[in-house]
């Protein structure tokens, strides 16, 4: 560990705080309909839109029609990136002569894109022509995000309001979000990459003879737009198939400090947004106290972890200094690696800047955990808010017990409905993480996938469906995924996308509907640090109760067998 | 009518924010940036006389004991024998890929002890003057590409390239000296050596 790698973690934490309370009063009036700059130039296109569409965007929809259209939009998306994957061989831009992905592999990256997940089983200079990865892909990276923030708004719209039927408009939401923030932002994060390295073209690759005489094939293409909104729609499909650790994706370590910064941005302002649309900023800022906490411990325990050597590679001889670089870049070294791997499962980003597979057990124990919380650490965009309001219900609610009072949050009274509704949705993930891992390990298709024995291939099955049903997409890269994986994981990403956010807007839409009552003195409150502590309890609680044993099999009996000096 | 009804917007938002955002966005960034940007659009590409020796940002397969070598590499190229086979390529820069290897993985730990007694053969000069052993040049990179060894990576090689090429240790360690690229602002990042850059220099030391 060193003072600069110190130093580069509390910058990017000063620079998270700055940006949140200017985007979160930027996404209030973009969702609130407010007058803004882009808003006058492209409004006209924007209501043509809606009269092409058959919208009436002044109209707003109850709780089922917002889901219903969610639904909806998703299963456009779907089939539309399916039917693309399958016949790029006859559509354009396919200059590397790639043929049609296979039936599982094009079902499962399909579902991983349209559930904002970006698990990727292929690689994508290798499967993906050009027009997939732009129409198909880079589409999904937009609208899936877009999806995220507009349930996310459509939450805080229920939070917020008093005696309402309806939480906003789903179709709005999601033209304004991806018009107003998500393309614009990018334009502007695309330029800053090319400016430090990273490719822009519609050549598929160049041909260049070494210095030693020997030709290298070097693979290009739109990367710079596709890296943009990867991280800042917190999706992480890379266009290269080592994603972030890739030079042309990630070429020095400013665009790695800006690339973990856009991961954050979106996540942060939503609690700013949570906080201005209650009518009380202190909200906001207090669910962001308690996931920065948990970031904050994170970070440091990945760093401390990375920064030793291997000890069976230090016996070696090997210098230590350097920490463990295995899957590591040299020009981002420890504690850009260690950061970055916080960072993208913290939220539900999941590119990755370096190989997760190859950190030592208790470096790569923190993603892991970070996405078994459900990745409420600020989250994906989207869906880290309303993941973790999810967790301030039960907070509120065992406060409640305790002290004997029918819990309330926001002087809205938490009744069994929400709470039904709230543990529905905590108890799917990890039904899916673990119940997909115990059948992943016994059976021959399950086991055939993994690249590891002994506790890091139980690791890597556990990872997997922790990535998946988490929505992340980062993976411990040596699994190979078979059909077998790639069904179960599809199966995992749509449950760990939609039951949640159907869940969640059910909450909303009776949250809306409720009176408020005026807080007394025996009012809980919900902005100090005693709440702060009691969510960040509450998250690491049922964490910890629900998945210390397999992390005991795991990560931990590999972190002792290799002190050990055990190897498989 | 209601399924129409209800299916309209979700098609039509669908349709126009897929030609936006997956059509309209990239091209018109490849054609801004093409323009005001054209050599890091380009892939930020090299020329030595009137050739193409590469891109600074991959890295190279080093073998000749004439230049600084780059990390391990573990990509893999078609077999020309047999191309639905794969084999060992190093620095294959069409398909990016990382060991992926656990840490407590018999594999890794196999692989990185070649790879130490083979830099030791390399740089015996390095080994009599007692130099450690740099991790970074025993292990592979996250990318298979990585353009950059450590600084210690470098001056470990020294004394072989000047032994090689017949000049002084003093000139090419101060070459090496020159071409490390510092942190930004002191802190940002780690500090290394552009290999690609570094080996073209040396051609142009006499």
């Amino acid at each position: 560990m060193s003072l600069s790698g110190w130093i580069t973690i509390a910058a990017f934490f000063l620079c998270v705080v700055a940006m949140t309370r200017p985007l979160g009063g930027y996404l209030q009036r973009v969702l609130e309909g407010q007058p803004h700059f882009l808003g006058r130039i492209f409004g006209p296109l924007e209501r043509g839109l809606y009269r092409v569409a058959g919208i009436r965007w002044e109209e707003e929809q109850s709780w089922v029609q917002y889901a219903t259209g969610v639904v909806l939009f998703s299963a456009v998306s779907f089939v539309v990136v399916y039917a693309l994957l399958r016949f790029q061989v006859l559509l354009p831009l396919n200059p590397a002569g790639l043929g049609p992905v296979a039936p599982d592999l094009a079902y499962n990256t399909s579902i991983s894109f349209v559930t904002n997940t970006n698990w990727q089983s292929y690689g994508g200079e290798t499967t993906m022509s050009h027009l997939s990865q732009m129409l198909a892909l880079a589409v999904q990276n937009f609208v899936s995000a877009a999806v995220g923030i507009a349930v996310a708004a459509a939450v805080i719209r229920g939070f917020a309001r008093r005696g309402a039927g309806t939480i906003g408009n789903v179709w709005t939401d999601l033209v304004r979000v991806t018009l107003y923030v998500l393309l614009p932002i990018s334009v502007v994060v695309a330029l800053f990459f090319v400016w430090q390295g990273v490719p822009q073209t519609l050549h598929g690759s160049v041909e260049v003879t070494t210095l030693e005489g020997a030709r290298q094939t070097i693979a290009l293409g739109p990367v710079a737009t596709q890296e943009a909104i990867k991280m800042l729609g917190t999706n992480g499909g890379g266009f290269f198939n080592t994603n972030s650790a890739h030079p042309f994706e990630n070429p020095t370590a400013l665009s790695n400090f800006v690339q973990v910064l856009c991961i954050f941005a979106l996540g942060t302002a939503l609690t700013n947004l949570f906080g201005r649309m209650v009518g009380r900023e202190r909200e906001g800022w207090a669910i962001f106290s308690a996931m920065a906490l948990l970031f904050l411990i994170g970070v440091g325990v990945t760093y401390w972890a990375e920064a030793h050597a291997n000890p069976a590679i230090a016996a070696l001889g090997v210098d230590p200094a350097l920490g463990n670089m295995e899957g590591k870049e040299t020009r981002f070294g420890i504690a850009a690696s260690a950061l970055f791997a916080t960072v993208t499962t913290d939220a539900s980003c999941g590119a990755v800047n370096a190989m997760h597979e190859s950190f030592l057990p208790l470096g790569g124990l923190v993603p892991l955990v970070n996405m078994m919380l459900g990745e409420v650490i600020i989250g994906g965009v989207g869906a880290g808010l309303y993941g973790v309001l999810l967790f301030a219900i039960i907070a509120v609610f065992m406060a409640g017990l305790m002290v004997g009072r029918t819990p309330e949050y926001l002087g809205k009274k938490i009744e069994a409905r929400e709470v039904k509704m709230t543990m529905l949705a905590v108890l799917c993930l990890p039904l899916v993480m673990l119940g997909f891992t115990a059948i992943a390990v016994v059976t021959g298709p399950g086991l055939s996938a993994l690249s590891a024995t002994g506790p890091h291939g139980f690791t890597e099955a556990l990872y997997a469906y922790s990535s998946a049903a988490a929505n992340n997409g980062s993976a411990f890269g040596g699994l190979t995924a078979n059909p077998f994986w790639n069904l179960a994981l599809g199966i995992g990403m749509v449950v760990g996308r939609f039951f949640i956010i159907i869940p969640v807007l059910a909450i909303a839409g009776a949250m809306a509907a409720k009176k408020v009552a005026p807080a007394t003195s025996g009012t809980f409150p919900t902005d100090n640090g005693l709440f702060i502590a009691l969510v960040s309890g509450v998250i690491v609680i049922v964490g910890g109760l629900t998945f210390l044993p397999a992390l005991a099999l795991g990560p931990i009996v590999e972190h002792l067998t290799m002190l050990r000096g055990t190897l498989f | 009518m209601t399924i129409v009804r209800t299916i309209r917007p979700a098609l039509v938002v669908f349709l126009f924010l897929s030609v936006v955002t997956g059509i309209l966005y990239p091209l018109a960034m490849a054609g801004v940036a093409g323009y005001v940007l054209p050599r890091q659009a380009g892939g930020s590409l090299v020329m030595k006389g009137d050739r193409l020796v590469g891109s600074t940002l991959i890295g190279q397969d080093f073998a000749d004991a004439r230049y600084f070598h780059g990390r391990p590499s573990v990509t893999v190229g078609p077999d020309p024998a047999d191309p639905s086979k794969t084999v060992a390529q190093p620095y294959n820069a069409a398909a990016s890929m990382a060991s992926n290897a656990g840490p407590t993985s018999r594999a890794l730990v196999e692989r990185v002890a070649a790879a130490v007694s083979r830099l030791k053969a390399d740089n015996p000069e390095a080994v009599l003057a007692g130099l450690p052993v740099p991790m970074d040049l025993v292990t592979s990179s996250g990318s298979g590409l990585d353009p950059d060894i450590s600084p210690q990576g470098a001056l470990f090689q020294v004394a072989r390239v000047a032994r090689v090429r017949h000049l002084g240790e003093e000139t090419v360690r101060a070459l090496v000296d020159r071409m490390v690229e510092r942190p930004l602002m002191g802190w940002l990042g780690e500090p290394r050596v552009n290999v690609l850059e570094l080996n073209l220099a040396l051609d142009t030391l006499h």
